[in-house]
């Protein structure tokens, strides 16, 4: 599955395995997605499960976490890092058989996931729930794509190793690392098993997996989509190479040891929730010298943002990113996370990470593959990403700001105290106070899947618009001289 | 805290481990004229 891609060099490269994982990452975002309204509508009317334990909440929140984060997430990953790393190493995949191995091993994963978690099979783990047959797949294809990674950086024509690669061998590794770790089962059947660890001893484990899941899964592999497509859609060099380098090492340097902020005031000793806090606020620096350092680039071509839509949708991606990294270190400081712990703030923070982030930048660096990769000159319409970017950014606000309020109010009403003594506020209380800011949440989401349709829309129209009669239809790189 | 006694070494030894690759990435070259790799990606693929 090879494709001539420069006629000049004659480059041959491996892109069959990449137009798979970007097909499958378009539908496993919408099915992701669909899933999140769903429960979101469902905790403004519950009676929606039906009373089916299948669709209860409970079973199918990890299959919204599951798809959007791994399904979703995880193939725009693969994708984009096999198609970057043959580009700036000037070499084919090493192993194109092995990666097609981690294209069906993947999907199958996923398949299992979606069949195991609606049946309720799951080890309890929050972003680790899938059953041990289920992690030890999820390990062997992971070490196989590192082979393949690696490998091919091994074989690179080029000496230097441009930075979005060592974002993404960065994730690659932790990923590994962390998922190995907390997945040490003893099973005591196919689809049962305890964890080594107990207590508190679990749940620091976990929160080490859980927070650099989010460093290394949901930051890292994505920061490294910022270094190449932004760069290559804008037609401008990174605004500082030497400041990606830093962003880079201070980055990986400080994140392993921020887990702990996820478990204050329980009974994990203090000096470990400090050092949580500590590490946290020490990564607003290499996070935010990134988000400049992204934003930056554009500088002399930001009249790109006004045309180039696609443009538009990443750096605005790069925002939220600022904003949600500015975010999450004040969450970590014991005070103010006594307030928004359990609270929907969190559940803001995250979707201001995921929706604005994760989902914007994935969304531009699909826009960017596909006319790359089926070898069009064009997207079928700039319109309809236009129209895709507004609704999106309208949700993601309606979504973020009713959980803020939600939150606050909720935390707020959770500490209130009667002049005797008692909570002021029952749970259920809380419950229904929300009620209204949930339906906007809802609909906050339902339009973010709505812009998801958009681009499937305006794909697969994409790949079928007639081919242009150069071969070589890749993006011309007219450089335009920095001034 | 027994997990500390995991966690701890591993994390300590991923910090050496990332300190022996950025020390072979120096010894490499991987840092020199880095401005100009920036531009490379953009002279066609």
């Amino acid at each position: 599955m090879s494709v001539i891609t420069k006629a000049s060099q004659s480059a041959v490269y491996d892109d069959g395995v990449v137009r798979g994982f970007a097909i499958m990452s378009v539908i496993y975002g919408v099915v992701g997605m669909l899933v999140g309204v769903i429960i979101a509508a469902q905790l403004t009317w519950p009676e929606l499960n039906m009373g089916i334990e299948w669709l209860s909440y409970g079973r199918l929140r990890p299959l919204h976490t599951n798809a959007v984060i791994f399904a979703f997430g995880g193939c725009v990953l693969f994708a984009s890092s096999y198609y970057v790393v043959q580009r700036t190493c000037h070499t084919k995949l090493f192993l194109n058989k092995l990666a097609w191995f981690t294209f069906w091993g993947w999907n199958l994963v996923i398949v299992a996931a979606v069949v195991t978690l609606p049946m309720g099979l799951t080890q309890g783990k929050e972003y680790a729930e899938l059953i041990w047959p289920i992690d030890l797949l999820i390990a062997v294809v992971w070490v196989s794509y590192a082979v393949v990674f690696f490998g091919t950086v091994g074989i690179r024509k080029v000496r230097h190793i441009y930075v979005a690669n060592w974002f993404f061998g960065a994730y690659i590794i932790a990923v590994a690392l962390l998922h190995i770790f907390n997945n040490i089962q003893i099973p005591t059947s196919a689809t049962h098993s305890y964890s080594v660890y107990a207590g508190v001893q679990d749940a620091m484990m976990q929160w080490w997996y859980g927070h650099n899941a989010v460093g290394f899964f949901l930051t890292a592999g994505f920061l490294g989509m910022m270094y190449y497509f932004i760069p290559k859609q804008a037609q401008r060099p990174v605004y500082s190479y030497r400041l990606s380098i830093l962003h880079f090492w201070s980055l990986i340097f400080i994140y392993i040891w921020a887990g702990p902020h996820h478990l204050h005031y329980t009974s994990l000793p203090d000096w470990a929730q400090t050092l949580g806090m500590t590490f946290s606020i020490m990564l607003w620096m290499p996070s935010w010298g990134g988000m400049i350092n992204g934003l930056m680039t554009l500088s002399g071509a930001w009249d790109k943002l006004r045309t180039d839509p696609v443009i538009r949708m990443m750096v605005v991606a790069i925002a939220f990113y600022g904003m949600s990294t500015f975010e999450g270190p004040l969450m970590s400081i014991r005070a103010v996370n006594a307030l928004s712990h359990y609270t929907d703030w969190t559940i803001g923070h995250v979707h201001s990470g995921a929706l604005g982030w994760v989902g914007f930048i994935s969304f531009g660096a699909i826009y960017c593959l596909v006319p790359w990769l089926w070898k069009k000159d064009r997207l079928y319409s700039n319109q309809l990403v236009e129209w895709h970017f507004w609704i999106a950014t309208t949700g993601i606000l309606l979504y973020i700001c009713a959980m803020w309020v939600s939150g606050i109010m909720e935390g707020l009403m959770w500490r209130e105290y009667t002049p005797q003594g008692f909570l002021a506020n029952s749970f259920v209380e809380t419950v229904a106070a929300k009620h209204v800011e949930n339906v906007i949440r809802m609909v906050g989401g339902l339009m973010y899947l709505a812009g998801a349709l958009i681009m499937s829309y305006n794909l697969w129209r994409t790949v079928r618009l007639p081919s242009p009669a150069s071969a070589a239809a890749t993006p011309a790189p007219a450089l335009i001289p920095a001034e | 805290m027994d997990v500390l006694y995991l966690l701890i070494p591993i994390s300590v030894l991923l910090v050496f481990a990332i300190i022996g690759v950025f020390w072979w990435a120096l010894q490499k070259g991987q840092f020199d004229n880095i401005e100009r790799e920036g531009d490379r990606i953009l002279r066609g693929d």
